[in-house]
């Protein structure tokens, strides 16, 4: 279900290089060795070590970098040969980017905000829109992974709803709330909200049998049941539900801002976009990136938390 | 007056995806209050879907199990039962599990105080006082069985069902523990049903072995009652004779006239 993120693509062993094995011995040693001489730093024993680590590091660290390098380049190779109207080069790009964040909290009236306030406008709206979801969707997801009946009734439904475009919800957001601001929070809710449900319910069919039988035996109360045994064994897979929800929630909400308006990452690529400021729009696409990048990995740490060895 | 636990024509069809699987066949067996029974079979032969049905885990396909004369419908605290794959709840310490049980058959009576002593009690009686705070993956296969029995001993239950308690454990803690539950069983009365792979064991504690023949549709091909009086020592039992023909008894039973009719 989760991405294959670059970590675990890449395996280590892959990159171990043949340069570590003992070079042969030249001939030249074969005559009398002139008086001991102290043995240089990087063959004791902590400069050993030394070499080891960086070579570690470096095996780690090197081919993202080198990647990242070939991107830079391709995008100035792009940039350039597209003209001087064309794309803007990663130079452009980046002094348009520090001059951004040299002041990311300006405000100067609804429609001119800084990058900071825009960016905190979508987290709020995630955060807002995914917590509704969690909220419907977490005992929802209960309910039906326990009661048979309300599976096969809610079943039909939700497949019917899941694979509805996000923003197909948004005009009937706005044709109930007659404003932008419940109807871009209901597009979050409703995109969020299935695999919540989803990943919710497979989790309580799949607490271990094991389990229940010791519920049974016990005669616990359905509370206990609950909070003892339920919640427990389901917590990792709520912890992917939510996981895929915010990420969901993250990829609809600058679509959803690019046709309400006023505020939030969406609306500045859009408005960048009409006073045709590229470079902005290229940042808009790296902060976005780099936010959902910043979600995805703080909500994995955080479900590892939950795992029970 | 009846037996405690009668259970009559008992038959056990599983519905699998190879069509139907008849584990069980015309079980017949009546125990006492305060009977200690071993059951003994070769893998497979149905000994835990045996004691399942008398958890009340699953019901039989025909056949009457009756507890104190009312028939058995589903499972309760009066019945516990020690679980072959020990099935500890792996978020919980080993407190945390037996506490769990304390809590359900004694929580609406005692004091909290109470609760935790009698948690702790039980976790001794094993000797398991020094791991009482580590989780389920922190501990041995064997402590792990050992928790199981705690907390089924510590839910003072009627009727103790056993499944295969003892089978990770090592010589030394086998035979302490053993002798701890003679000891309490004794002291209690508690009715006993226990799953064993251990013709020692089955002679030393039980009643009555009861011997199943091999599946499928595996019933009980001999019940050997086992008179030797009690309190037993195991090291006088060893120099007994009695002893020695009894063990012998179970023995042939299981390798000689189920083994060529499982060949
Ligand atoms: N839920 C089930 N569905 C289908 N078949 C089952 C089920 N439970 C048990 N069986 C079958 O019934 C038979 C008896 O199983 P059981 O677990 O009672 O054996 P056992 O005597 O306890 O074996 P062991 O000594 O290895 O624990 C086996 O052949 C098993 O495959
Ligand atoms: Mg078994």
């Amino acid at each position: 279900m989760s991405a294959v993120t670059f970590e675990e693509a890449r395996s280590p062993d892959v990159m171990a290089s043949p340069a570590s094995e003992p070079l042969a011995i030249p001939a030249q040693v074969a005559r009398p060795m002139p008086k001991a001489r102290p043995t240089p730093w990087l063959q004791t024993g902590r400069g050993r070590a030394f070499s080891a680590a960086l070579g570690r590091i470096l095996r780690v660290s090197l081919p993202p970098i080198i990647g990242m390098g070939l991107f830079v380049l391709l995008w100035q190779l792009v940039s350039v040969s597209s003209g001087a109207a064309g794309l803007p080069g990663p130079a452009k790009t980046w002094e348009a980017a520090r001059a951004l964040f040299a002041d990311p909290f300006y405000d100067n009236g609804p429609n001119d905000m800084g990058i900071g306030w825009n960016i905190l406008n979508s987290l709020y709206r995630v955060v807002t829109g995914f917590g509704l979801a969690a909220m419907v969707g977490i005992p929802l997801g209960f309910m039906i992974g326990r009661f048979a009946f309300l599976s096969g009734m809610l079943a039909p439904i939700i497949s019917l709803l899941r694979p509805v475009s996000p923003l197909a919800w948004l005009p009937i957001g706005l044709y109930v709330f007659k404003e932008t601001e419940p109807a871009s929070l209901w597009v979050i809710f409703i995109s969020s909200i299935w695999p919540i449900i989803l990943n919710t319910a497979a989790g309580v069919a799949r607490v271990p049998q094991d389990y229940l039988n010791v519920a049974r035996v016990l005669a616990l109360s359905e509370w206990k049941v609950f909070t003892k045994i339920l919640f427990p064994s389901v917590l990792p897979h709520m912890m992917t539900g939510i996981r895929l929800s915010i990420g969901v929630a993250w990829l609809v909400i600058v679509a959803a801002e690019m046709l309400t308006g006023g505020s939030g990452l969406g609306f500045w690529v859009w408005d960048e976009w009409n006073n045709l400021n590229v470079e902005h729009i290229l940042i808009a696409i790296f902060i976005v990136g780099s936010v959902g990048l910043l979600l995805e990995q703080g909500l994995l740490w955080l479900a590892k938390r939950f795992e029970y060895a | 007056m009846h037996p405690y636990l009668q259970i009559e024509n008992v038959s056990m069809v599983f519905d699998t995806k190879n069509g139907k699987f008849h584990a069980l066949r015309d079980i017949n067996l009546m125990l006492d209050q305060g009977d200690f029974i071993a059951l003994i079979g070769h893998s497979g032969c149905g000994k835990s879907t045996l004691l399942n049905l008398v958890a009340g885990l699953i019901e039989p396909s025909s056949g009457v199990l009756l507890l104190n004369d009312r028939e058995i419908r589903g499972p309760g605290p009066d019945r516990a039962m020690v679980f072959q794959n020990h099935s500890l709840l792996p978020w919980m310490t080993c407190y945390g599990n037996v506490h769990l049980a304390v809590e359900r058959v004694f929580g609406a009576k005692e004091t909290r105080k109470q609760l935790k002593a009698r948690t702790e009690a039980a976790l001794e009686l094993v000797h398991l006082s020094h791991a009482m705070h580590k989780y389920p993956h922190e501990i041995s296969g064997g402590m792990k069985q050992r928790v199981g029995i705690a907390r089924a001993l510590a839910m003072q239950p009627k009727l103790l069902l056993m499944d295969e308690p003892f089978g990770a454990l090592d010589a030394l803690t086998r035979a302490s523990l053993q002798d701890e539950l003679m000891r309490i069983v004794q002291e209690t009365s508690t009715t006993t049903l226990m799953v064993t792979h251990d013709v020692d064991e089955a002679v030393l504690l039980a009643d009555r072995i009861v011997m199943l023949t091999n599946g499928p549709a595996a019933t009980i091909g001999e019940v050997l009652s086992i008179d030797l009086p009690r309190p037993r020592d195991r090291l006088a039992l060893a120099e007994d004779v009695r002893y020695h023909r009894l063990r012998h008894a179970v023995l042939e039973f299981l390798y000689q006239k189920q083994l060529r009719k499982a060949a």
